[in-house]
């Protein structure tokens, strides 16, 4: 477990050694705070507006430094060949994955606490109220779905060799299913054979990352979610983070490191 | 310590968008251009009012709380609940079962995902309807020409905010860019008079409005004659409660060929005439 744990803490220095995180930080903050300084009708009691653009942008970067540090992660190592003296040590590929994925997964969850620390400070300021236990909720539920995508994206970048592809494949396949993901459904009532069995098809196997999403209850004030619904939530998004890691092991256990 | 020179233009173009906020006021004070038009008009022509209608869509979604039927899920066409609210319409019980849009769940993806998405209809009260008034801000921004946008703002303003000088501007503002228009002139006329009691100005604004809207083709007046409705009972109303029985039964008549309860508008001009009858119970006219 050590293994793992040191793996995971090279990948979390990385974090705050590369730019990503604080030009992110600092373009939802810039943005966040200009339009919460738009003055519409005299009233200054007017927030949802800024909730909303701040929970969006949050939600969108913390994808993008989520997906990004997981896809370069493998690639990178194989690149600048460290992978070698890494498996030589002797750490095995399945630490090698889990360490990875610790290490992304934590990162994010570091960045998602700045990011929703930052969200509580600017709209409790307009609110007067912090419903912490909510902001909580949220927290977890996102980062439970972030471990669903640093998963996949550790998975691409196997399948992959270039982070770019990677990044963008997943970056889309996450973003479809959050758009879309839950309308499958109804999607494909309407269509004919054999197109209405593929979109269920779809719709039963991909990982439904839409229920984390629970930004409109946060935005409107909605209160919260019912604490078993979030520990069945949780658990469905270990039983697809697992069954990614292991797929990744399967393709990472027998593949060529050779450049 | 490499920084990405693609991440440094994000930043730099974040830097101008959030300079460009604080500047805008000043620069249209600088150039002649932008006194006749406001910022959006200038970076994105006549394209913005493409957006106008998104934004007035998303003052209704902030109405309901965000319970509001995507692309995906079926409902009955119809006007949007804030334009039904600012005419006055409240829901039945058999509107509240067309605003049921989700329906069963399918399947139990669908029934566990309900637990996280926001289920109930309800409509903003207790002042959070200011919540709207962004994107009304922004959807009138982008397309000056869309009425709805000053009526409905004005509305809210009024009766929920109890802002009516905020209000008025807006519809200040609607009516500079759209000359004449009947709702705007009925919408002030209103302020005046539930807001600021002033009858005679009140009057003026709405007999303004029903020659603005008699302007109209028969099609038209025919298509918006909730419009003349509105109108002529407010007009009935304002002669009533001044004591001129006369004019208001001529109002009420006139509303009648277009109301959708002319037996309640007959019971008031029975009402009326009973007071008409009766010389000791009419008060003193008031002036004109």
């Amino acid at each position: 477990m050590n293994t793992i744990w040191a793996l995971a803490g090279v990948v979390i220095k990385e974090l705050y050694r590369r730019k990503d995180f604080y030009v992110l930080f600092v373009l939802t903050a810039l943005i966040t705070i200009a339009t919460g300084m738009v003055n519409f009708f005299h009233d200054p009691k007017i927030v949802r507006y800024v909730k909303d653009i701040c929970m969006l942008l949050i939600w969108v970067s913390a994808l993008l430094i989520a997906i990004i540090t997981t896809a370069r992660q493998i690639p990178a190592e194989r690149e600048s060949r460290t992978i070698f003296p890494l498996l030589a040590k002797p750490v095995t590929r399945w630490q090698v994955i889990l360490g990875k994925f610790l290490g992304c997964w934590l990162a994010t969850g570091i960045a998602l606490i700045v990011f929703y620390l930052f969200f509580a400070v600017i709209t409790g300021s307009r609110e007067q109220h912090w419903p912490w236990l909510g902001y909580l909720q949220a927290i977890w539920l996102q980062w439970a779905m972030l471990a669903v995508v640093v998963a996949l994206s550790l998975l691409g970048s196997i399948v992959s060799a270039a982070p770019s592809s990677t990044t963008t494949i997943c970056f889309i396949a996450v973003t479809g299913i959050l758009l879309v993901g839950g309308h499958l459904d109804t999607v494909a009532l309407h269509q004919t054979q054999p197109l209405q069995t593929l979109f269920y098809t779809i719709y039963f196997l991909i990982p439904h990352l839409e229920w984390f999403d629970i930004r409109d209850r946060v935005v409107y004030d909605w209160g919260l979610v019912d604490w078993l619904d979030c520990v069945l939530a949780t658990l469905y998004a270990a039983a697809y983070t697992g069954l990614f890691l292991l797929l990744t092991w399967f393709g990472f256990r027998r593949k060529s490191l050779n450049t | 310590m490499k920084a990405s020179p693609y991440l440094i233009l994000a930043l730099l173009l974040t830097l101008c968008f959030t300079l460009a906020t604080g500047i805008e006021p000043r620069a249209s004070v600088w150039s002649q251009h932008a006194k006749s038009n406001n910022v959006f008009g200038i970076l994105f022509g006549d394209g913005r009012r493409m957006f106008a209608n998104e934004f007035f869509t998303m003052a209704d979604v902030y109405f309901h709380s965000g319970y509001y039927p995507s692309i995906f899920d079926q409902r009955e066409e119809g006007p949007k609940e804030i334009v039904a609210e600012s005419h006055g319409h409240t829901d039945s019980p058999d509107d509240e079962l067309k605003e049921d849009f989700l329906g069963k769940p399918k399947d139990w993806i669908d029934r566990f995902g309900r637990h996280f998405r926001i289920t109930q209809h309800t409509h903003l009260e207790h002042s959070h309807e200011r919540e709207i008034l962004p994107w009304l801000r922004l959807a009138a921004d982008m397309d000056p020409q869309m009425i709805q946008t000053y009526t409905v703002g004005a509305y809210f303003m009024c009766q929920h905010l109890h802002q009516p000088q905020e209000a008025e501007a807006f519809l200040r503002e609607g009516l500079r860019n759209n000359p004449g228009n009947y709702e705007i002139l009925f919408g002030l006329g209103r302020i005046y008079g539930q807001n600021y009691h002033d009858t005679k100005r009140a009057r003026n604004l709405w007999q303004l409005a029903l020659v603005s809207f008699m302007k109209q083709t028969p099609e038209q007046q025919k298509e918006n004659k909730i419009g003349f409705d509105e109108i002529t009972v407010n007009l009935a109303d304002l002669e009533r409660d001044a004591g001129n029985y006369a004019d208001a039964i001529n109002w009420f008549q006139a509303a009648q060929k277009v109301s959708p309860a002319p037996d309640a508008l007959q019971q008031q001009i029975d009402e009326l005439r009973v007071k008409m009858a009766a010389p000791t119970n009419t008060p003193a006219t008031p002036p004109h």
